[in-house]
């Protein structure tokens, strides 16, 4: 088990390796740069500011650079925040990112395994209904357009719920966020979870679960529901990266202080450093959690051994 | 001897989109305590779905009707929350296939001493000894290694000792076993009907033996009950059947089974196929593959009726002698 997380761990180098190789190299084909405005800088500014930053070495150069200090730790300077590291301001946003993608994640995950299970049970049925109908809304509708019609609807007209901000930080502000975000992975987690939840009530073992007179809720919840949560399981990990991605729009939408407003600023004014940060964050969130994901299989896969 | 299930006039019917499809018809049977009744028959024939309506365990379309009486106690028809108080205590089912029927993804203490925790109230230590006991009383060597395993780590034979284990721990009045060796190997087939013959006699237990092999029938019942298109074709003694065949039907299968102790030479396979049972024919469901059918077998039914004195009865008009040789068909 220990050495199974080891090397797991020790396989995610390699991967992390490329995927910010890949990035570095893909961020510079796109045109423009970090200090491009309205009104061009002096050329003798420019240059030093080029200096400074590194840009004026050939790329392959900048590239040893960047993977030399990424080695140490150091994540560089911020190109357009000025007197700010890339550090200082991911780490001024995660933990409101991490408290709202959490949040999400938990939420979304719980209801949807809720939601599946209830349908799958009552399977063609109004509950079974009203989820297909709930799911295709979900799946549907983009993120920045449910965000800005829940804003209008309940912040807007209704007043019922800040249309968006953190001002006095109270929960409030999370919950339109947190029900745009979880929507479509409560939808995609649902889906998963009525399909296996009704194969596995049409299973041999489920019917020798009822033949042993166990009652429904016993055949439930401990025969039916933890083989049928291995499929949702496997989704976890894309779903993650789903969710995730999907908070960088979202904490951009609500004005929400998170990494999502440094990213969606830094990726428009070609802040090289502060994006391959924000990607390598989230990378590096991304890689652990689908480790704990694998290892969850272990307990309700017992066929699933590591070695 | 008293009966501990009396079955009236069963019927299992199945809701397809437009049709409905009748797998069980007025099925009427005794069994009684302690005895071995082995249920033969085609596949397709009804046999699982009559026991399972018993059991309340159809499929979602299905509806059972009719009368299954376990002392004072009317089976069909009754609330599944009801139905779970008797289901696994005083009447046990074991499937077919012991490789899915266990759940993948629970120990086998586990899955065993759940009975015994609802039925019998034990505590959760008490139920998983008596459980392990009752591994070792099936002949599971190291049980206590087992129980602890899951079921993907045991063979199939083992497997299905499992399931025996489990479906005797409350030493039910009634066992249910719908083809419980038909997965498994020659070898362990045997050991397997040995045990079911020992641990029934020694609980008391009346067994039904769902069954395509009539080897099983001779070796372990006492009485058997032929099906043939959702209905008991024949029903007597396992000695009154086998030597003295009187539905066609129960000849065919005798004389399609190699078996040294029947009357036929050679195997005859019985011409024709299984019935459709959305187009069962008029009169006898077995006219067509008949070969003693005359006039009235093709718009009168025949119904199950005594034969001679005693317990044995036929659904079939035909009364003269069976010999196989003798089949023009
Ligand atoms: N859910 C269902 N919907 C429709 N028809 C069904 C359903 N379940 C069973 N049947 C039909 O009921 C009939 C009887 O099935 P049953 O399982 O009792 O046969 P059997 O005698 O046990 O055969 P086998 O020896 O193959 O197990 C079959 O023709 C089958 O098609
Ligand atoms: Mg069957």
């Amino acid at each position: 088990m220990l050495t199974y997380v080891l090397r797991r761990l020790a396989s995610i180098i390699p991967v992390a390796f490329i995927a910010v190789t890949a990035c570095f190299f893909i961020l510079r084909l796109a045109p423009g740069g970090p200090f491009d405005q309205e009104r061009a800088l002096p050329p003798a500014i420019l240059r030093n500011l080029r200096a400074a930053y590194d840009l004026d070495q050939p790329l392959v150069i900048q590239y040893f650079i960047y993977i030399g200090r990424l080695l140490r730790g150091d994540l560089g300077p911020s190109m357009v925040v000025q007197d700010f590291t890339v550090s200082q301001l991911l780490a001024l946003g995660l933990p409101f990112s991490l408290m709202l993608g959490l949040f999400a994640f938990v939420i979304a995950t719980v209801a949807g395994i809720a939601a599946g299970t209830i349908a799958a049970v009552n399977q063609n049925k109004w509950p079974d209904y009203v989820l297909v109908l709930v799911v295709m809304i979900g799946l549907i509708i983009p993120n920045f357009l449910m965000g800005s019609i829940l804003q209008l609807v309940f912040g807007v007209y209704l007043r019922w719920l800040p249309a968006g901000g953190w001002q006095n930080g109270s929960m409030a502000h999370l919950v339109m966020p947190v029900i745009v975000l979880a929507w479509p992975h409560a939808a995609r987690i649902s889906r998963l979870m009525r399909g296996s939840m009704i194969e596995v009530l049409g299973s041999n073992y489920v019917r020798t679960a009822k033949a042993k007179g166990l009652g429904e809720r016993l055949v439930l919840s401990r025969h039916a529901i933890k083989p049928a949560l291995i499929p949702v399981v496997s989704y976890l990990g894309p779903g993650l990266s789903y969710l995730l991605t999907g908070s960088l729009i979202v904490e951009q939408i609500f004005s929400l202080p998170g990494i999502g407003r440094y990213f969606i600023n830094a990726a428009l004014s070609r802040d090289y450093g502060l994006v391959l940060g924000t990607v390598i964050l989230y990378m590096a969130i991304i890689l652990v959690l689908n480790l704990l994901v694998d290892l969850a299989y272990a307990w309700l896969d017992p066929k699933v051994r590591y070695r | 001897m008293t009966d501990v299930l009396n079955v009236r006039d069963l019927n299992v019917s199945f809701a397809l989109h437009e049709s409905e499809v009748h797998a069980v018809r007025e099925l009427g049977f005794d069994l009684r305590q302690g005895e071995t009744l082995a249920v033969v028959g085609e596949s397709g024939s009804g046999k699982s779905q009559s026991f399972l309506a018993i059991m309340g365990l159809l499929a979602k379309n299905g509806r059972a009707t009719g009368s299954a009486r376990m002392g004072d106690v009317e089976l069909v028809g009754m609330a599944p929350g009801k139905l779970d108080a008797y289901r696994g205590k005083d009447i046990a089912m074991i499937f077919q296939d012991p490789m899915t029927s266990l759940n993948p993804s629970l120990k086998v203490k586990t899955q065993l001493a759940e009975v015994l925790v609802k039925h019998q109230g034990y505590s959760l230590d008490k139920a998983i000894k008596e459980s392990i006991a009752m591994l070792d009383r099936v002949g599971i060597p190291a049980p206590e290694r087992r129980a602890n395993a899951y079921p993907h780590e045991l063979s199939g034979g083992m497997r299905q000792r499992v399931m025996i284990a489990m479906a005797l721990l409350c030493r039910p009045k009634i066992l249910i076993a719908d083809e419980p060796t038909t997965a498994l190997d020659v070898t362990v087939q045997a050991q397997m009907l040995d045990l079911f013959k020992e641990l029934t006699n020694d609980f008391g237990t009346a067994l039904v033996m769902i069954t395509h092999n009539l080897g099983v029938v001779a070796g372990l019942a006492d009485r058997m009950m032929v099906m043939y298109g959702g209905r008991a074709v024949e029903t007597g003694t396992v000695d009154e059947l086998f030597y003295d065949p009187r539905h066609p039907y129960t000849l065919g299968l005798l004389s399609s089974t190699p078996n040294p102790e029947s009357r036929a030479r050679r195997l005859n396979p019985i011409s024709g196929l299984p019935p459709s049972l959305e187009h069962l024919p008029e009169g006898c469901s077995f006219n067509p593959r008949c070969a003693f059918r005359f006039d009235r077998c093709l718009v009168e039914r025949p119904p199950l009726e005594p034969v001679g004195e005693g317990q044995r009865r036929k659904a079939c008009f035909y009364e003269g002698p069976l010999v196989a040789e003798e089949r023009s068909a």
